[in-house]
């Protein structure tokens, strides 16, 4: 996996000037910060409410300006990690430090697809950043934003990933990190913040009681918390992965995407960062369906989707094995929801028997651990195929965000207590008893 | 009297102060006191019809009054209202750049779209 740290400057010299030309110009690539109620425009600071209507902020670009510094030639040569994207990021410069996140590979699921109905099926191996999951992207964006705004200290709300995430961008950036999670989350996910050397928060409740502590912190004492007061530019480096999958598929769109939805933010990014490629030319514009995934025990979105309602009504108590998906009150819930309606796509409800089911096809077929959220969106997938939605000719890209290690447990979920086969077949969770070491009994064993 | 704590982008309209004292037996009724107390906070903590801004979250002693009985939840004199940013909220787009939104054109496909004027 890809751990290394930048600790130089772009590799080559070549590289060097590639970058350098990013943000040269007189005409900035930047607009400023834009209220997505009331349409104020801001300018860019470390801010994330609207003073006048309390709206929530977006960064805005001007696309004609890069339309004119960005182009595929300029992409291909620079070196790999989201950075090859640097004038579609919230961001002046690419950052000095930090860790090799990005160019993730895009699977050819050709053992998976035909199993689920689907034959042209991508899985986008986002297990593979440095602490494993997604995150590492959107903590990038925001970590290299805080450190152009002059912070020492990073924080974050978390259900987990992220918590890994912020530590380790953290450590790499030589800033201070904090981390607010529940205090029921996974033992391995603590213990993967504090190798990074974090101070960890745990706090009594669900992620919705963390997030509004971490609100009230971030307000009263002003801290950078990635996923709070940086979150226009955090929600940013999800587009990422829009602009890998589109280049990996030789700068073509798929016919539809399918993520899972917690805050509903990198489902709804990755839909604008497929609107930035076709504003600025670097792909043919095309339909594409977005298929949503959340977990049956948390599914406010997929339920008003089901219920053809408008309105996100918020979970209280998240009750699902699919830690990273428990948010009980999206905070971008309904822009998901219209985001689904407007592109003929759907937001499944994904019982947690069959999350951990799908957790082991995906494994078994294709030789990749996912998290529970992987989990959830394969089957989503799959419930989007069965019901139409999809159709069996679609070119489809499933978002794999986090790596199995973080939810061992998960795979064997539903499964009877002390069940295990005699022998541990593909796909299942048994594991036979142990044989001595001879060859005799290895032969018996294999004969029985 | 019951607490009010005010969150830093609301404070320039209290005058810089972190908590005020406002009365009423719900919370309804001790946001309009609030609102008529700070007349510029009215059009951001509440809708024309008296609704809860959906930007807006209130909190009573750490529960999102969401949870309860929204506006008509009771309130007593040791209760604690907390006002926060909800961290984005819905679309009742008159455009609102959401993300049903061309980011060149501006123009929007939200189903909910004001009609125009």
């Amino acid at each position: 996996m890809p751990t290394d740290t930048l600790t130089t400057p772009p590799r080559s010299s070549e590289v060097g000037s590639a970058m350098a030309g990013a943000t040269a110009g007189a005409t900035p690539r930047i607009r400023g910060l834009r209220c997505k109620n009331c349409q104020r425009l801001e300018a860019l600071g470390p801010s994330y409410v609207c003073p006048a209507c309390f709206g929530p902020l977006e960064v805005v670009y001007d696309y004609d300006v890069i339309r004119g510094r960005l182009d595929r030639a300029t992409i291909a040569g620079r070196p790999p990690g989201i950075w090859r994207y640097l004038e579609l990021l919230p961001v002046e410069a690419r950052p000095a430090r930090g860790l090799a996140v990005g160019s993730t590979p895009l699977v050819a699921a050709d053992r998976l697809g035909p199993a689920i109905g689907i034959d042209r099926l991508w899985l986008k191996d986002d297990t593979r950043n440095p602490t494993l999951s997604f995150k590492d992207r959107v903590v990038a964006v925001a970590t290299a934003r805080a450190i152009e705004f002059g912070a020492d200290t990073l924080a974050c709300a978390s259900t987990g990933n992220l918590a890994g995430a912020t530590a380790a961008a953290a450590a790499a950036a030589g800033l201070r990190a904090f981390v607010f999670i529940p205090a029921d989350l996974e033992q391995a996910k603590i213990d993967h913040a504090l190798a990074y050397g974090a101070t960890v928060v745990p706090v009594e409740g669900t992620y919705d009681d963390v997030n509004r502590l971490s609100m009230e912190v971030a307000d009263e004492l002003g801290w950078a918390f990635v996923n709070v007061t940086l979150r226009p530019f955090y929600a940013e480096g999800s587009k990422t992965l829009a602009f890998e999958i589109a280049e990996s598929l030789g700068w073509r769109l798929p016919d539809a995407i399918v993520a899972p939805v917690a805050s509903g933010s990198l489902f709804t990014k990755v839909a604008r960062g497929i609107d930035e490629l076709i504003a600025v030319g670097l792909v043919e514009a095309k339909p594409v369906k977005f298929v949503g995934g959340q977990a049956a025990g948390c599914a406010p979105v997929a339920s008003a989707f089901a219920e053809g309602s408008d309105v996100v009504k918020p979970v209280r108590q998240p009750d699902t094995i699919v830690r990273s998906l428990a948010i009980g009150s999206p905070a971008d819930g309904r822009y998901a929801l219209e985001l689904a309606r407007r592109t003929a796509g759907s937001i499944e409800s994904i019982p947690d028997e069959v999350t951990a089911a799908a957790i082991r096809t995906i494994a078994a077929t294709e030789g990749v651990f996912s998290e529970t959220a992987g989990g959830v969106t394969l089957a989503a997938a799959q419930a989007a195929r069965e019901s139409g939605v999809i159709d069996e000719e679609d070119e489809v890209v499933v978002l794999l965000t986090g790596n199995g290690l973080k939810t061992p447990d998960a795979r064997t979920f539903g499964w009877p207590e002390g069940a295990s086969g005699r022998r541990a077949q593909a796909g299942q969770p048994g594991l036979a008893p142990a044989i001595p070491p001879s060859l005799a009994a290895f032969e018996r064993w294999l004969g029985a | 009297m019951s607490a009010v704590r005010i969150p830093t982008v609301l404070r320039p309209a209290t005058g810089g102060q972190k908590q005020v004292q406002v009365a009423g037996d719900t919370v309804g009724e001790v946001l309009n006191g609030l609102a008529s107390a700070y007349p510029s906070l009215a059009a951001q903590l509440l809708t024309p019809d008296g609704d809860i801004n959906r930007f807006v979250n209130v909190y009573l002693n750490d529960t999102d009054v969401r949870h309860l009985d929204a506006l008509a939840t009771p309130v007593g004199e040791r209760d604690t209202l907390l006002l926060l940013p909800a961290m984005a909220g819905g679309c009742a787009c008159a455009c609102c750049a959401c993300c049903c939104c061309d980011p060149v054109s501006d123009t929007c496909a939200c189903p909910e779209r004001a009609p125009a004027g």
